[in-house]
């Protein structure tokens, strides 16, 4: 076994919140670049400069990229080998959501309840989905999402008859349907299979794979370039204003499902798609 | 695509040359309410109390700001999702509202109350938050300041890019921008 303690999960979290706001992963940032010389649009070319002087300004003046520092999505896998010491691991990684987001003047975007709706002032409590792993270390991924884009996300119980084509339509129409909603151009995390909320969670998974690395399975992979094309075909593009970017990545992610289902999950993010990993 | 400016309270005879598609600067007085400081002046509304803030010849931008650090105005200021206002918009644009600054879609209520009421509806870039957060040179809550991120703040604005969605003959940016591109570049 190995220890682990707990205010170095809490240190490690704190720091990952801040820096997560503020600099966007290489592969998203790149994206965006080669966005700005592909769009076909005037306006839409107007929009993704604009996006990537706000990512500039972002980083030198130390202002989060946008001010929907998100609800802190945190994907925790820890090694079945690692103790935990000196505190508890709920504990430990809420603390460190609350000290980043108040040390780091992030925006405190959670209610205690969705209908009383009184604001936490601290940012949590994160969302947090445990896995176990195998080994002694401890696998932390933040993914602060905005809710513009999280709202627009999608489950659609499909029959398997509906097949491959079902998918795409599935995930057309959340795109559709999102338009300049979701802050396009966006990031489509896709699970398929599974059940209800193993499709959902693999989408949100699917969101922080680097953008431009694709499935290992074959037909999962064309599934990803002939979504990205169709989206693109749509012309919803920058801000909702027409172009040829309206989206820079589809990820899906698939698990086994059931002989009598097809659950699609679609998880829209916005071109901000935060998502930064650290091994403890 | 022409850039104009226009200053904030609103000239109603500036405004009505506002078209769909206008990228536009605005600068002077603007103020800021979402979701629950727009809960709480509908309810003013209905209950026939006075306004935190006269709605005549105003711009509502819908934005939450993060914190400002030490030595900025504001934090991260860019727009969030207009349609969770739609409930509460046409009765604002009744009692004077003449400009509101978002993002994304509106509901036909809203649409046909911009029309009656000869206002506008603008889009700013979502997610460029860093970017806008410059053009507001000061910034102070005015109302609701309970509300954290939610009050309502009345901001000094030069510059504000932003874009007409719906003017007021009810053109929608939204409904023609995406057929005109497809139209353009895709046959």
């Amino acid at each position: 076994m190995r220890d682990v303690s707990a205010s170095i999960i809490t240190e490690t979290i704190k720091d990952m919140c801040i820096r997560a706001n503020h600099f966007l992963s290489p592969d998203m940032e790149n994206a965006i670049h080669k966005a700005v010389k592909e769009e076909k649009a005037a306006l839409g070319r107007q929009i993704l400069t604009q996006l990537e002087e706000n990512m500039k300004i972002a980083g030198e003046e130390m202002i989060p990229i946008c001010q929907d520092t998100g609800m802190t999505t945190v994907f925790f896998e820890i090694g079945q080998e690692v103790h935990i010491v000196d505190g508890n691991i709920e504990d430990a990684i809420n603390e460190g959501v609350r000290r980043g987001y108040v040390d780091g003047f992030l925006r405190k975007s959670v209610v205690k309840d969705p209908i009383l709706r009184e604001n936490t002032k601290d940012n949590t409590p994160a969302i947090i989905h445990y896995q176990i792993i195998p080994g002694d270390q401890v696998k932390i991924t933040i993914a602060p999402k905005g809710f513009g884009s999280e709202n627009m996300s999608r489950v659609f119980m499909l029959k398997p008859a509906d097949g491959i084509e079902g998918v795409k339509n599935a995930v057309l129409t959340a795109v559709k349907d999102a338009g300049p909603n979701a802050c396009p151009p966006m990031v489509v995390g896709v699970g398929i299979g599974g059940n209800f909320e193993k499709c959902a969670w693999m989408a949100k998974k699917a969101l922080t794979r680097q953008v431009g690395i694709h499935s290992e399975t074959p037909y999962v992979r064309q599934l990803e370039e002939d979504l990205l094309e169709e989206i693109n075909q749509l012309g919803i593009g920058p801000g909702g204003l027409g172009g040829s970017t309206t989206a820079l990545a589809v990820n899906i992610e698939t698990y086994p499902t059931h002989i009598a289902g097809m659950p699609v999950g679609v998880n829209i993010c916005c071109h901000v798609n935060r998502h930064i990993t650290e091994i403890i | 695509m022409e850039n104009l400016h226009i200053n904030a309270p609103f000239e109603q005879k500036e405004l009505e040359r506002l078209k769909a598609g206008d990228y536009v600067y605005i600068s002077g007085t603007i103020y800021t309410a979402r979701d629950a400081a727009h809960k709480r002046m509908y309810e003013c509304i209905q209950e026939g109390r006075q306004l935190p803030i006269s709605l005549e010849g105003n711009a509502i931008y819908y934005l939450g700001p993060s914190p400002a650090r030490e030595g900025q105005v504001i934090g991260s200021a860019g727009p969030t999702t207009s349609s969770r206002m739609d409930k509460y918009t046409p009765d604002m644009l009744d009692r004077g509202l003449k400009g509101m600054i978002g993002k994304g879609k509106r509901s036909k209520a809203v649409i046909d109350a911009v029309i009656r009421n000869k206002a506008v509806y603008f889009a700013a870039v979502g997610g460029a938050g860093a970017l806008l957060s410059k053009c507001i040179k000061e910034s102070e809550v005015i109302a609701y300041d309970d509300l954290g991120t939610e009050a309502i703040r009345k901001l000094r604005v030069e510059n504000l890019p932003v874009i007409v969605v719906i003017d007021k003959d009810g053109n929608n940016l939204y409904e023609t921008a995406i057929e005109d591109f497809k139209r353009k570049n895709m046959n």
